[in-house]
């Protein structure tokens, strides 16, 4: 039991690191842009993050927590819309190939995050910013601590836990039940009725796509400030964790309320390999828990190939997904 | 909307017919040069150093010694024989984001052939074998994705890219027995040499650039001359064209798919036989990712990827060396990279298109 718990305690904010980098790409991919770049965000989010916060600690004389927040939240989402904004011009606007303009921006984000890390890091193998670790993950105060089993496996996180949920709920929200969000699907579905339907297809473009960077970099500030207990290292980790975000677009079939319970499946499912062990009571060879390690992705390839057997209309990726519009070409 | 429109927007935009040689080659250089000059500025602001002297000491990490140059060779057929793989699936619109994957299936294959029969096997027929299970194991890693494409329309962008992952796990997996108690693997059969490339004029991966080179060759030729690489082109542009005309559109995808993993598990052999003598999870070293730029950079044409390749190559060598020199770090080099890769990318735009600004003359074709 006591391991059960554990694991969710484990699951739930590695599942809010990815439930923000696939928020951000699922309201991209809506507006028919495949934004491959989502790594490289999630690092320039994390890292502007970071060294905001890390800057104002150390500058300050008599640094607050709330403006840490703040600062933080602030910074990582200009920095990675800005990583949206490059992202948006050269697909939309100079109609550059979506796949290859995400890789290079993966790359570039990992290296702008590393490269000015590294001078922070100033000959150290990681520095902190402690009060804004302490100022993320601050918990709820009576509901923590008051309920049992309830506060340890529900209340216990820092708020940007409760925070993505509640975007979820508000994504879904916008997504389907608003002007905005239907105009915003028919964009990625045929942007080219849209168009002539009198909807501004690159505005709506332009626009998912800098706000779903912006949601996927706040992924990035989650994971440095608050799950890596606000400790920046030169690291590949985000890497790993901005493709497992755009796995789970695909197992959450681009809804984002599924995004909620897939998050913290895959959270589960990634520290399958230390927990089940124990809790069978069992002992694995090592060479065995790497091999567990790839059980989110063959689940996100089982749920892609379930979905394109059934041809279900609601559950299929926008119909011009990685496609760039041209009005005049038809 | 009580009043229409008659004004001619600020800027139309209509579609190149053809840009001739020269201008291509202008528009490119003109972004390659742009890149730099933004690069110089990044430079100068954040280390003070002086741009050009940076620069110069870039051309180090590749033109001071022949040794230097050689690695240079050699890391360059790495990523171009990816580039190669790559070019027949992307010319058919089939995004294989997988190559990472593939180059490992392949060079695992490879290493356990090496490590399992090396000591039962005749050189000649050891060597046969690892390149009979690399380029099955590669060529599987392709077909599967192609299967799920060709009969059910999966996507394939996103399913190769989840292949990487579980090649990855398994090439993990197997490190893992194969090391035993040992901390690393260390290179595989280290006492006997058995599986390893002979040396060839001084080095083992000479042979590896021979290899690439002729399937530069090789692949050009299919892709432009062949029957099949005709077909691939139809399918490409348009598949209801293929369709019409009679061609299988289904097998062609597999066929094509089979062909670009094969190649992909190939280079994992000569990584493991010719390169490093070992496997690891990162043997593909992001190659995989890089060479998806290099092949659609250079619009399939192989030799234009050799050409991007080397200046790829150039970068990540002259970064390391600008890093060494002003002790900086290498990730310099993925920003150079990605601010030149983001102009490159850019500058297609140009060649594609063309602006028309209100109130110019019409031109006559």
């Amino acid at each position: 039991m006591s391991n059960l718990i554990a694991w969710i305690i484990r699951a739930i904010p590695f599942g809010t690191i990815i439930m923000f980098g696939s928020m951000g790409e699922i309201t991209t991919e809506k507006s028919g842009n495949l934004n491959l770049g989502v790594p490289g965000i999630m690092y320039l989010g994390g890292f502007a993050g970071f060294a905001s916060s890390y800057f104002y600690e150390k500058n300050s004389a008599d640094p607050k927590g709330w403006i840490c927040v703040i600062l933080a939240l602030v910074a990582a989402i200009a920095a990675s819309m800005l990583g949206g904004l490059i992202f948006s011009f050269l697909t939309i606007t100079l109609r550059a190939n979506q796949n290859v303009t995400g890789l290079a921006l993966t790359t570039f984000g990992m290296g702008v995050a590393n490269f000015f890390g590294v001078f922070i890091l100033n000959g150290a193998s990681y520095t902190a910013a402690p009060l804004a670790y302490a100022s993320f993950s601050k918990k709820i105060p009576f509901l923590s601590s008051k309920l049992g089993i309830l506060s340890k496996t529900v209340f216990s996180y820092g708020f940007l836990v409760y925070a993505a949920i509640i975007i979820a709920i508000v994504l879904h929200y916008v997504l389907n039940k608003t002007r905005v969000g239907l105009n915003l699907r028919a964009v990625g579905e045929n942007p080219g009725t849209a168009d002539a339907a009198g909807i501004n297809v690159t505005r709506y473009k332009y626009l998912a796509t800098c706000i779903g960077a912006g949601l996927s970099g706040i992924g990035g500030l989650y994971y440095v400030l608050d799950y890596n207990q606000g400790i920046w290292a030169t690291t590949e980790q985000i890497e790993a964790l901005g493709w497992l975000a755009v796995a789970l677009v695909i197992f959450t079939t681009w809804k984002p309320l599924n995004a909620i319970w897939g998050a913290y499946l895959f959270g589960m499912l990634y520290w399958l390999y230390q927990f089940l062990p124990s809790i069978l009571g069992i002992k694995v060879a090592s060479y065995v828990t790497d091999l567990i390690q790839m059980v989110p992705y063959v689940v996100t390839i089982v749920v892609l190939v379930v979905v394109s057997f059934r041809k279900k209309k609601e559950n299929q990726p926008p119909e011009s997904l990685g496609l760039s519009y041209f009005r005049e070409e038809r | 909307m009580s009043d229409i429109k008659t004004k001619e927007p600020l800027i139309r935009i209509i579609k190149r017919d053809r840009a001739s040689f020269g201008y291509k080659v202008w528009v490119r250089a003109a972004a390659i040069i742009l890149a730099l000059i933004v690069d110089a500025v990044f430079i100068y602001s954040v280390t003070g150093l002086n741009p050009l002297a940076v620069y110069g000491v870039m051309f180090n990490g590749t033109f001071m010694t022949s040794i230097r140059f050689s690695w240079a060779m050699r890391d360059l057929v790495t990523l171009l024989c990816i580039g190669i793989a790559l070019a027949p699936a992307f010319k058919m619109r089939f995004w294989n984001i997988g190559a990472e994957g593939q180059v490992l299936m392949g060079g695992l294959a490879t290493a356990l052939v090496m490590v399992k029969c090396g000591a039962s096997l005749p050189t000649p027929v050891l060597f046969l074998v690892m390149f009979l299970t690399s380029v099955i194991a590669g060529g599987l890693w392709g077909f599967i994705p192609a299967v799920f494409k060709a009969y059910w329309n999966t996507n394939e962008t996103l399913f190769t890219l989840m292949m990487n992952y579980v090649a990855t796990s398994i090439v993990a997996c197997m490190t893992n027995i194969l090391r035993g108690k040992a901390s690393s693997l260390g290179k595989l059969n280290m006492s006997t040499q058995v599986g390893w490339f002979p040396q060839f004029l001084g080095q083992r991966y000479n042979i590896n650039i021979l290899i690439v080179v002729i399937l530069m060759f090789v692949m050009f030729f299919y892709l432009k001359y062949s029957k099949q690489g005709y077909e691939i082109t139809v399918v490409g542009e348009s598949e209801n064209t293929a369709r019409y005309a009679g061609i299988n559109v289904k097998w062609v995808t597999i066929r094509t798919m089979i062909i670009s993993g094969a190649i992909c598990g190939l280079v994992g052999f000569l990584i493991v036989a010719g390169r490093d003598q070992t496997i690891s999870t990162t043997s593909a070293g992001g190659n995989g990712f890089t060479a998806i730029i290099v092949a659609w950079l250079a619009k399939f044409n192989t030799f234009y990827m050799a050409l991007i390749s080397f200046l790829l190559i150039f970068l990540s060598k002259g970064a390391a060396e600008i890093a060494s020199a002003y002790s900086l770090n290498d990730y310099a080099a993925s920003i150079i990279e990605g601010v030149i890769l983001f102009f490159i990318l850019g500058s297609e735009f140009f060649i594609n298109y063309k602006m028309i600004f209100r109130g110019s003359k019409k031109e006559v074709h």
